[in-house]
């Protein structure tokens, strides 16, 4: 590591801390149903959708008819995000004339969307055309966070409120959360990155000439298209001169602000924020890494502040930035200190001139710290995009990112589940120290009992589920394992990291894995149709069970949920239970994959 | 409000009947049923109750027939039999280890229950059949039904609970209570119920049953010292919820790592997939086994412990909730003041010398049999040397304390003398046309601002002074109550005084709030508002006009001397009548969730060093370069696995006593006791293992078995 690096790496947490308040309070205004400053523009239009949708705004409804309404919502766009890649070749805006997307890669992306995971199947600029980019995917970038979040506010609300039965109004959370929060935001975000020399139009893809025009040798083909051989059985190849290459082109400030405000991180292009013009300068690129954590750590504050008491979100909070900011700099350091087999034939040192370390993979205009910084980042956060392949990462550096997925995806998180699934976390921890100070737990006043505990066990202990059991099977099945570009120790990394992305929400992809086949495609949509909603509807349970109840008083007997020994607390709980059901799977990826590299020596 | 059923004097325990007996901790005769117990429980309809345990329970069954399957060559991918045996035969001690923790418990539940059932006896009852006393037939005790009606006389042995409707008798109770001093019990008031099997050692009385044989109150203490109603406790089920969630976790991550270990095989070109014995190893090693097999061990204790304190709940349920406890509502009478006030002062009214007042005083106390009467008495002796004097030479007339006049004394030789509250001694004067002098009103001021309880004293139409009766506040209390405090418990002294005396001896005491000029009403309505807010509240009571508070109460524990509708309406009844048991009601509560907390961290806690003893042991042969994980330097695979599963069993009888004692509470608040057992329970639970599993190692490898 270096000086440059760690000060980037500070800076960024500092800035992300500094814009936790603002950005929170008025998020829990928003919910709240406040007034605020964008009501004059914004009101009118909330109640013409509201009559246009024939929404009682006031109607709140309790916990199992809010979960009815987002589930079908959430069905519905899958639907329609599926009919439009099947479609897309008679639908307009299509002006490279793509072909409708496969069966089950339509399936794969249309639940990927929905489900706010963005896991990518597909490369974008060769698959879909701009209406499906437009009103399929970047629609579902908005809703499927807005919904996370609308289950999140029903969660507060279970704490908040005393002896009730309503939770509130999906419509009105979905919309005020669209509507107040991320489309101004994505708007803010759009124009900035525009101006950093991201794309947004709607022409086709463009052709330019090559500067040095490059000589390639292609195969010649028959008339019926057969490979033509020669006399020793040689394919017969000519050489052909390129002078010009094709610049995709599209839609892609708009999706791009709003993909990473939402944490749903489906790129516009194929490599994601590694392209340039998805992530151009380096200014675009400490704006996409703040808006993958701001709404994430800043609704910790719009938690506190609703259920008034600020400190319980700040504890939160900084829960999550322990365990986030050390890992971060574990990944940094690794990546920085390279590949010790590749000492005699590379200088790997950093330098003036020279980043140093392993820049395999990476974008130099990111360099190692950012390269980093992202990768956990976005994988802290259910983001899943990507500025450098993790598949080249050290085997430590991409255990860094592949490991804070399979914490629940709790550390920061998709927006809303994330802090959702802390909470989940928070009354386990509260319940084993409640027992361990006598009381009958309690957290923010609520007692925790049987059914408290039987659904947060759920919500924790489906993810690894879904990842231990999806990784089973494809490391067993033979096509699955076909699809493996890395065959031995790190062809198992890949499986598991891309069921760990999957399964719990995250899309980011580690590369080395053609995920593009039915067996995959199928597979991880399942893995994140169940990760997603499985754990949304006994979240909303617990919610709708926590609203019925009185609140407790807080005595010196209250185990106190503030301070720094439950932030530990809280802490010990999500990397045990981390650690408890992965360490096997890890050790037999990327800890081996480690200690082979180490011990081999050069 | 009095609280205390006060010891007849003069009467001796009567020989034969021995208090209760306290059982010690445990016997060897405990510890011997326990084991042929533990191998009883072996049914699997018992073991499924415990799904942690049953996963042990499987696995050993499965390891045993994967053993006898290589010993006898018939499978031969799973190493050796030697080795697969020896995990199997330690997995069945894990199991038996459970059994015998469980046994214990329940063992020392049954010696309880059979010193109580050699109390109970069939006895004949003599049941009348009209409403005469002296017409009854005999029948056995077994035959009665509630509403029955029996007659008890001198000697005989009270045959069910009930309620006595006519008569007064003194009862010797330590069948029940241990306590070998006779205690009165009248018809009507709150010394009025008596309970089944207690003797009768003067006198007699009609009891109206209440309760059948079977039902009574030894029969209850009985079922749950043994255990057999002890209904799950809703902390004990969310605690079981969470226990078998992480089982199948845990069932999951080593269930995989047969397909993992499978791909890493075929990736690294060597090594075997890993065996069925050592994923079945892993897996009984990581599920909390220790607390799982501890949980119902600390439930019984937790009752156990209630017994002991002489204090019979009507639930689990009921001693859980009292660790919960916000608000605890003491009487002052008996919990914080001793029960009598004592006289301690004679304040002269002007031109009134103190002997004269205290001669007077004295005078007017002779028919005073009550304890405050009495003091007078005494401390008009030790001040001025004044001794009774006997009246029976005089003409005299005794004025007997009654509730209209609020006064007593005595009229001889033309004198009237009286004592009583001040406002009614005001009138008795004001009435004779006499005048009250201001400095008394001072007095009596003076002395209730202090927490005292003045009485006036005067002859006719003039008043004499003041005797002032002091509340003895009981040593110790304050400290208690500081704890109390410490711990987040909300103390509210409960009297009938008035607001000056109350908040005296409220300071005195060191309570945080007091409800002076109590009436059951007001007591009621300060539980709701508590329980409005927020909290928990405990009290205890044993007059029938507390059942409503004790109903409302959450935690309401009823004076065994008090009435049967006070019992009824409480969720436990403390045998020894003693209000300040409540304190040691929440100590209970609480300890049994902190053990319980505490294990289940420590079992958790275990697991890490578990990994590093295994994970290395079983894919060391396809990838060699885990062996750098092997951080105990463990001697071989088989050792290392061996190791970690012979420290998963013996942990569980090692920590028996600490489960059927109870880790210890303190007073302090809830972070310093999470700081203390996370440190204890939470650390210690890391670092032990990896000393222990080490140690067992270089014992198998010292004895060649590694």
């Amino acid at each position: 590591m270096n000086a440059l690096g760690v000060v980037q790496i500070l800076l960024f947490i500092a800035v992300l801390v500094a814009l936790v308040k603002p950005l929170g309070t008025f998020m829990a205004r928003v919910y709240d149903g406040e007034r605020t400053f964008l009501s004059p523009v914004l009101e009118p239009i909330e109640r013409g959708i509201y009559r246009l949708a024939g929404v009682r705004p006031s109607a709140e409804s309790n916990w199992k008819r809010y979960a009815l309404a987002l589930l079908l919502f959430n069905f519905i766009g899958f639907v329609v995000v599926y009919l439009l890649q099947r479609l897309q070749g008679v639908l307009p805006l299509n002006p490279q004339g793509f072909a409708a997307v496969s069966p089950d890669s339509s399936f794969n992306t249309a639940v990927s969307f929905a489900s706010n995971t963005n896991w990518q199947g597909y490369g974008g600029e060769a698959t879909m055309s701009y209406l499906t980019q437009m009103l399929g995917l970047a629609v579902q970038n908005f809703v499927s966070a807005a919904s996370g979040m609308a289950v999140l506010v029903a969660v507060i609300r279970g704490f908040a409120r005393r002896r009730a039965s309503e939770i509130g109004n999906f419509y009105v959370d979905l919309t005020r959360g669209t509507l107040y929060i991320l489309l101004p935001l994505s708007l803010l975000l759009a124009v900035i990155l525009m101006s950093q020399g991201v794309v947004q139009t709607f022409s086709a893809y463009n052709s330019v000439d090559l500067v040095e025009p490059v000589t390639i040798s292609t195969p010649v083909k028959d008339a019926a298209g057969a490979p033509v051989l020669d006399a020793t059985g040689n394919a017969v190849t000519k050489s052909e001169q390129v002078t010009q290459q094709t610049i995709p082109l599209g839609p892609a400030a708009s999706q791009i602000a709003i993909k990473q405000l939402g944490t749903n991180g489906g790129g516009f292009f194929n490599v994601n924020s590694a392209h340039p013009f998805e992530n151009p300068t380096p200014l675009a690129n400490f704006l996409e890494l703040l808006a993958i954590l701001l709404i994430p750590a800043a609704l910790c504050y719009t938690f506190g502040r609703m259920i008034g008491d600020t400190r319980q979100g700040w504890a939160i909070l900084v829960a999550m930035l322990v365990i986030f900011v050390p890992l971060t700099f574990a990944g940094y350091a690794a990546e920085q200190s390279g590949n010790p087999r590749l000492e005699a034939l590379v200088d790997q040192n950093a330098s003036a001139t020279q980043s140093g370390g392993n820049m395999e993979g990476k974008e130099v205009r990111f360099g190692i710290a950012n390269s980093a910084l992202w990768a956990s980042a976005t994988t802290a956060a259910s983001n899943g995009s990507v500025n450098a392949m993790h598949d080249s990462f050290t085997p430590l550096g991409g255990l860094v990112p592949l490991w804070l997925m399979q914490l629940g995806e709790v550390v920061f998180g998709g927006i809303g589940s994330g802090l959702y699934g802390m909470l989940m976390y928070a009354v386990v921890a509260v319940f084993i120290g409640g027992l361990m100070v006598g009381r009958t737990p309690e957290y923010l006043g609520k007692k925790i009992e049987a059914y408290e505990v039987k659904m947060a066990s759920i919500v924790i202990l489906v993810p690894p589920l879904i990842v231990l059991v999806g990784t089973a099977i494809a490391s067993v099945t033979p096509v699955a394992v076909s699809s493996v570009a890395n065959p031995g120790v790190h062809g198992f990394s890949e499986i598991l990291y891309a069921f760990s992305s999957a399964g719990n929400n995250n899309g980011s992809a580690f590369g080395g894995l053609s995920a593009n086949t039915p067996f995959y495609n199928i597979a991880l949509g399942i893995a994140m149709w169940a990760s997603r909603y499985w754990l949304m509807i006994p979240v909303l349970a617990l919610a709708g069970s926590l609203a019925a109840k009185k609140a407790t008083a807080v005595t010196a007997g209250t185990l106190p949920t503030h301070t720094p020994l439950f932030i530990t607390l809280l802490v010990g709980v999500v990397l045990m239970v981390g650690a408890l059901t992965f360490v096997p799977a890890l050790a037999l990826g990327p800890i081996v994959e480690h200690l082979q590299m180490i011990a081999a020596g050069p | 409000m009095t609280t205390e059923a006060k010891p007849i004097p003069g009467l001796t325990p009567v020989e034969g009947m021995a208090p209760r007996p306290k059982v010690p901790f445990v016997t060897g005769q405990i510890l011997r049923s326990a084991i042929w117990e533990s191998f009883r429980k072996l049914d699997p309809r018992v073991q499924i109750r415990n799904p942690v345990m049953f996963v042990v329970f499987v696995g050993s069954i499965l390891t045993t027939i994967i053993g006898i399957g290589a010993a006898l060559g018939e499978i031969t991918s799973e190493g050796s039999p030697g080795f697969i045996l020896a995990v199997a035969v330690w997995l069945w001690l894990t199991v038996l280890f459970a059994n015998f923790a469980e046994a214990v418990a329940e063992g020392r539940g049954k010696a309880q229950a059979a010193t109580l059932r050699s109390m109970r006896r069939h006895v004949h009852a003599k049941k009348l059949f009209s409403n005469k006393k002296s017409e009854y037939h005999t029948v056995e005790s077994g035959a009665l039904r509630k509403g029955d009606v029996v007659l008890v006389e001198t000697g005989d042995v009270i045959p069910a609970d009930g309620e006595i409707i006519e008569g007064v008798a003194s009862v010797n109770e330590s069948a029940v209570t241990g306590e070998s001093a006779p205690v009165l019990r009248e018809a009507g008031g709150d010394f009025s119920s008596v309970t089944g099997g207690t003797r009768v050692l003067s006198d007699w009385i009609l009891v109206r049953v209440t309760a059948r044989e079977g039902e009574g109150f030894l029969d209850r203490m009985i079922a749950m010292v043994e255990g057999a109603k002890r209904g799950r406790t809703p902390n004990e089920i969310a605690l079981s919820i969470l226990l078998a969630m992480m089982t199948l976790v845990f069932l999951l991550a080593t269930a995989t790592l047969a397909p993992f270990s499978k791909f890493a095989v075929e990736a690294a070109g060597q090594g075997s997939v890993v065996t069925m014995t050592i994923l079945i190893a892993l897996l009984v090693c990581l599920i909390p086994t220790t607390i799982g097999a501890l949980l119902s061990a600390i439930g019984i204790a937790g009752m156990d412990r209630m017994v002991r304190a002489n204090v019979i709940a009507t639930s689990g349920r009921a001693i859980e909730a009292a660790g919960d406890v916000d608000v605890l509502l003491l009487d002052k009478t008996g919990t914080i003041t001793l029960g009598d006030r004592q006289a301690s002062a004679f304040i002269p009214a002007p031109g009134v010398t103190e002997q004269e007042l205290a001669d007077v005083a004295q005078l007017a106390s002779l028919a005073d049999e009550t304890p405050e009467g009495r003091s007078i008495m005494v401390l008009a002796k030790q001040k001025f040397q004044l001794r009774g004097r006997d009246l029976a030479a005089t003409p005299h007339a005794f004025h007997k304390f009654t509730a209209q006049t609020r006064m007593s004394g005595v009229d001889i030789e033309g004198r009237r003398l009286r004592k009583g509250a001040a406002d009614a001694v005001r009138k008795f004067i004001e009435e004779q046309g006499g005048s009250w002098p201001s400095k008394v009103s001072e007095a009596v001021d003076t002395v209730a601002r202090a927490g005292s309880t003045p009485l006036v004293v005067a002859e006719g139409r003039r008043a004499l002074g003041v005797v002032e009766l002091r509340d003895i506040v009981k040593g110790g209390i304050r400290e208690r109550f500081a704890e109390l405090r410490q711990m987040g418990i909300k103390t509210i002294m409960v009297t009938g005084d008035n607001r000056l005396t109350a908040a005296a001896i409220a300071a005195e005491a060191g309570v945080d709030d007091f409800l002076a000029e109590a009436t059951p009403e007001a007591k009621l309505e300060l539980i709701r508002k508590n329980q409005a807010e927020g909290r928990l509240v405990a009290m205890c009571g044993d007059g029938t006009n507390d059942a409503p508070a004790l109903a409302q109460a959450d935690v309401a524990v009823a004076m065994n001397t008090g009435t049967q509708a006070a019992k009824e309406a409480g969720n436990m009844v403390d045998l020894d009548s003693n209000p300040t048991k409540l304190i040691e009601v929440v100590d209970v509560g609480k300890q049994m969730l902190v053990t319980r907390g505490a294990l289940t961290t420590f079992s958790i806690a275990n697991d890490v060093s578990k990994y590093f003893a295994i994970i290395p042991a079983a894919f060391a042969a396809t990838y060699p370069a885990l062996d750098a994980l092997n951080v105990m330097q463990l001697a071989t695979p088989q050792s290392a696995i061996m190791s970690a599963v012979i420290f998963n069993a013996i942990v569980i009888p090692a920590l028996v006593p600490l489960a059927l004692r109870g880790v210890k509470t303190r007073a302090a608040s809830a972070a310093q006791l999470l700081r203390r057992n996370l440190l204890i329970y939470g650390l210690g639970g890391i670092v032990l293992p990896f000393i222990g599993i080490k140690g067992i190692d270089m014992l198998l490898s010292a004895v060649g078995a590694a």
